[in-house]
């Protein structure tokens, strides 16, 4: 259990992937070690950690917004709540340059194509904050016939923000969440992240409208039904 | 020995180059050692808002617009050299006025004949 962080913050239990660790432990260094030389003026850090601690705190989201809950997503990015302080206001009109994409609201069948479809077009890193009930699970509107329940039936969704519509103290802190799980990323080892590896996917399949409902109606690679979960 | 005094232009110009070219090789070595590419046929699709891009981005222009230029361009050349010349009309010499109204006479010519084809109404 050498990977193991001493302190982790967002550590899932009996999950096998490390959590964040303020300051992981560099080489032979112990992290108290570490601490005890950053108090003496002597900052030790990895290239890993320089490339985590860069990129957590410069994502920059897609510009896109599908129902209530982007209206709030606008409002954190206003004065008020100013989602400028975590470096994360520079919403991208283009997947291309965007690292984040925010799925605000509910995702209705005909629009889920086009949001897997924007998903897919996103260069890797990139990461997808599942924002309101709507997004996560269909929400107040899950019996719809039209309303895709949950996103997460055909992306790998990183951060789960509940609430209908989430405040946007809400959504900051799912950023702040989504910051602390990036800085906890490996580039290399057995625990190395997705986009590190050219084995895994950066496109997922998009579905497609059929008679009844779209089809299919799940990616079996990201979404099992509750209580089917290996 | 002094340096050239445009000396620093050559320095400016081996920033200019350094600095692109070094956060290139520093991508380029990135994807080299960490993230390997991965183009698929939809990231590498046209981008439209989602939507499946239909229809060729190759479209037709109507070329009749090149009168419309040309017509523009006659006010926009016209109002350039009237400004100056309304200015200084009083003290120029008799040639430099004379001149100036043929300079207005040709481009009022070129108007009154694209009037006269009928270009001036809206098709």
């Amino acid at each position: 259990m050498s990977d193991a962080p001493p302190h982790p913050i967002a550590a899932p239990s009996g999950s096998s992937q490390p959590g964040y660790t303020p300051f992981p432990a560099a080489g032979n260094i112990s992290d108290a070690d570490r601490e005890n030389l950053r108090r003496h003026g002597v900052l030790m850090t990895s290239f890993e950690e320089l490339y985590n601690w860069g990129r957590s705190n410069s994502i920059w989201p897609l510009q896109f917004g599908l129902a209530c809950c982007a209206i709030e997503m606008i409002a954190a990015a206003t004065a008020r709540f100013d989602i400028a302080r975590f470096g994360a206001e520079i919403f991208r009109p283009s997947p291309r340059q965007a690292d984040l994409m925010i799925v605000s609201g509910t995702v209705t069948k005909k629009m889920a194509p086009l949001v897997v479809r924007l998903w897919n077009q996103m260069p890797e890193p990139k990461y997808c904050i599942a924002m309101g009930a709507c997004a996560i699970s269909g929400g107040p509107f899950k019996q719809g016939y039209n309303v895709l329940k949950g996103i997460d039936r055909f992306m790998p969704v990183d951060i789960y923000i509940p609430g209908c519509p989430p405040r946007p103290e809400a959504l900051l802190n799912g950023l702040v969440q989504l910051q602390q799980k990036i800085k906890g990323e490996k580039l290399t080892g057995p625990h190395a992240a997705n986009f590190t590896r050219a084995d895994k996917p950066s496109e997922y399949p998009i579905p497609e409208y059929g008679a009844h409902d779209l089809e299919p109606t799940k990616n079996d690679t990201v979404w099992a039904p509750p209580g089917q979960k290996s | 020995m002094t340096a050239h005094p445009h000396a620093f232009l050559v320095l400016f110009l081996a920033v200019a180059l350094a600095f692109p070219l070094l956060l290139l090789g520093v991508a380029w070595l990135w994807v080299k050692f960490f993230q390997p590419a991965k183009p698929g046929p939809v990231k590498n699709a046209t981008y439209e808002c989602g939507l499946e891009a239909t229809g060729d981005a190759w479209i037709q222009f109507k070329a009749h617009y090149y009168l419309y230029a040309i017509l523009f361009l006659i006010f926009d050349v016209e109002i350039l050299f009237l400004l100056p010349f309304a200015v200084t009309m009083t003290s120029l010499p008799a040639g430099a006025i004379f001149a100036m109204c043929l300079f207005i006479f040709l481009l009022a010519e070129g108007l009154v004949w694209a009037w006269h084809r009928g270009h001036l109404e809206w098709k």
